[in-house]
């Protein structure tokens, strides 16, 4: 690929107050690429990805999303934050809001745009994400699966060019987890550049790109998933894939 | 009501301890009463206390309110007020306690320090003469006000802020007030937006919005709601502090209870009616609090 990266990782460093976080992260992004993180736990996974939207700011090191450099000024902050969509392992959907509300404040208040069309727009997605008939009530009345798939949607009415999942399915019951998957999965194919964090294996296996694992604050490997999963390189990568497959 | 493991079990019968505290209350009671009876000679005069309630005004032929209750309505209209203007600077200083701008944040700490470490008197001193005061001749507040006193629709301002004349006073009693309460208000409302999941900002800021925004869509909407009891409870305690704005001669119960005392000598009628009054108030505040509490859930 020849076109410039939409999100340019170089050595990239986080500190929590003396805990070295993530240390000296490089990855390219290319627009349209699904990328699957997994890694232990702690392993600095959601640090990684929250720094793509600045919910954390990075220590050192350089992070460019679709063209611009984040750094201290809030309005490209804000910029980037509207191209970059982020669903949480929380869901973290309003509560004090109605479905259709959720899906509308941004567009909205950041967006500017017409409240119509942002319920059109709204409603569009909540089709897409398979409950159109839950406009109306609040994230409380819904199941988790549900919220899940109106967080997605939520993000998704931004029209964002990236999406960023931050282990949207480990909240989530058994039975709820294929729900939200498959939304991910239908939404894969419409050539939306993806960054999920996940351990559902299934999933990365359908639609990664490129796997990464991570661990202590590394990334300790980069592979297409055939590779990935078949013949990892590194001793550390193929442990952890043994135990979480196990299963 | 349930009788869990959890519950205090509320004895229905008395006790033996309960009857000597009652016993002793009993006694202290009867002592003061002694005192008051017997040593000073007290010569008790109830009857002369209705009329200073409501009395019958000839010129108008109907009953009018006298003056122990234009104090308690204008105790009602200053609380009222200061609890709005209270509820709106105390929010901007709960947003500045939060802000991200450190200065903001340091003014904000100053000022609630301030207010907290200063007895309300005092207070109530140095923002009547350092602000009120000033703030009434900068705008030139009593000019306006005669002029409202002599004009048209001179009743319905008297509705809100009573007689138009004292307009000056009473605003600086709410002014006053309101700056004091709200610290307390503040601090309640701090402790609302602290109280919200740190998710909820970051799903804000994940959508792009503006730290104004974020506060005015998804922190305070959901704070409000949460604070809703404190403040109601604030709101008591208001009324009852409402009584210090007497010092700055603003014409409220206390205020007239003073005057109703110098003139009349009756001290224990009039005091204790007073303490009824605010009691009754503050009272009937809780219960209607308490009910809406329970409506809400
Ligand atoms: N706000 C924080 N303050 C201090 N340490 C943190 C904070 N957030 C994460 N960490 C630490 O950084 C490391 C990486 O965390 P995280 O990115 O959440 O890992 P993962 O998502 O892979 O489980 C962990 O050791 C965690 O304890
Ligand atoms: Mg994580």
């Amino acid at each position: 690929m020849t076109a410039r990266p939409i999100i340019e990782i170089r050595g990239l460093g986080k500190f929590y107050d003396g805990f070295e976080a993530l240390k000296n992260i490089n990855l390219d992004v290319h627009s349209g690429e699904r990328i699957v993180i997994c890694g232990p736990s702690g392993s600095g996974k959601s640090t990684l990805i929250r720094c793509i939207n600045r919910l954390e700011e990075h220590t050192s090191g350089e992070l460019v999303v679709d063209g611009i450099e984040l750094g201290e000024d809030t309005k490209d902050i804000r910029a980037v934050r509207q191209e970059v969509g982020m669903v949480f392992q929380q869901f973290n959907l309003f509560p004090h809001l109605t479905v259709l509300e959720n899906l509308t404040i941004g567009p909205v208040r950041v967006r500017k745009i017409a409240k119509a069309e942002a319920e059109a727009r709204a409603r569009k997605y909540l089709e897409r994400v398979h409950i159109p008939e839950q406009a109306d009530k609040y994230p409380a009345q819904l199941s988790g699966g549900q919220q899940q798939r109106v967080a997605i949607a939520r993000s998704l009415c931004m029209e964002p060019r990236i999406m960023l999942f931050d282990e949207p399915t480990s909240a989530l019951d058994p039975e709820m987890i294929n729900e939200v998957l498959d939304v991910m999965v239908e939404l894969a194919g419409t050539g939306m550049t993806m960054i999920v964090v996940t351990h559902e294996m299934g999933f990365a296996r359908k639609v990664a790109d490129r796997m990464v694992f991570m661990e202590r604050g590394e990334i300790v490997e980069v592979a297409p998933p055939d590779v990935f999963f078949t013949a990892p390189k590194s001793e550390r990568c193929r442990a952890f894939l043994d135990q979480i497959l196990e299963h | 009501m349930k009788r869990g493991a959890g519950t205090v079990r509320r004895l229905r019968k008395l006790h033996w301890a309960d009857w000597a505290i009652l016993a002793l209350l009993g006694l202290f009671f009867g002592y003061v009463w002694f005192q008051i009876d017997g040593t000073l000679k007290y010569k008790w005069r109830w009857e002369i206390i209705p009329q200073y309630l409501f009395r019958y005004d000839e010129e108008q032929g109907r009953w009018v309110a006298n003056i122990l209750m234009q104090g308690l309505i204008n105790t009602v209209r200053i609380s009222v007020l200061a609890g709005l203007l209270a509820l709106v600077l105390g929010t901007a200083l709960g947003l500045a306690r939060v802000a991200q701008n450190l200065t903001i944040r340091m003014l904000a700490r100053t000022y609630l320090e301030f207010l907290r470490n200063i007895p309300a008197v005092v207070v109530i001193f140095i923002f009547y003469f350092f602000l009120s005061e000033q703030l009434i001749a900068a705008f030139r507040i009593e000019a306006w006000a005669r002029g409202i006193a002599r004009g048209e629709n001179a009743w319905i301002w008297e509705l809100f802020f009573g007689d138009m004349r004292r307009f000056p006073s009473l605003i600086s009693g709410i002014v006053v007030l309101a700056l004091f309460e709200s610290a307390f208000v503040g601090e309640i409302v701090r402790a609302g937006i602290q109280s919200i999941p740190r998710g909820q900002r970051e799903a804000a800021q994940a959508i792009g919005m503006t730290w104004a925004d974020e506060m005015r869509f998804v922190v305070l909407p959901q704070a409000m709601r949460k604070v809703v009891p404190p403040l109601a409870n604030e709101f008591i305690a208001l009324v009852k502090n409402s009584a210090i704005v007497s010092l700055i001669s603003v014409h409220d119960l206390t205020y007239k209870t003073v005057e109703l005392v110098s003139s009349t000598r009756a001290i224990f009628e009039a005091w204790i009616t007073t303490a009824v009054l605010y009691g009754g108030l503050c009272f009937l505040l809780s219960l209607l609090f308490r009910r809406f509490e329970r409506a809400e859930r």
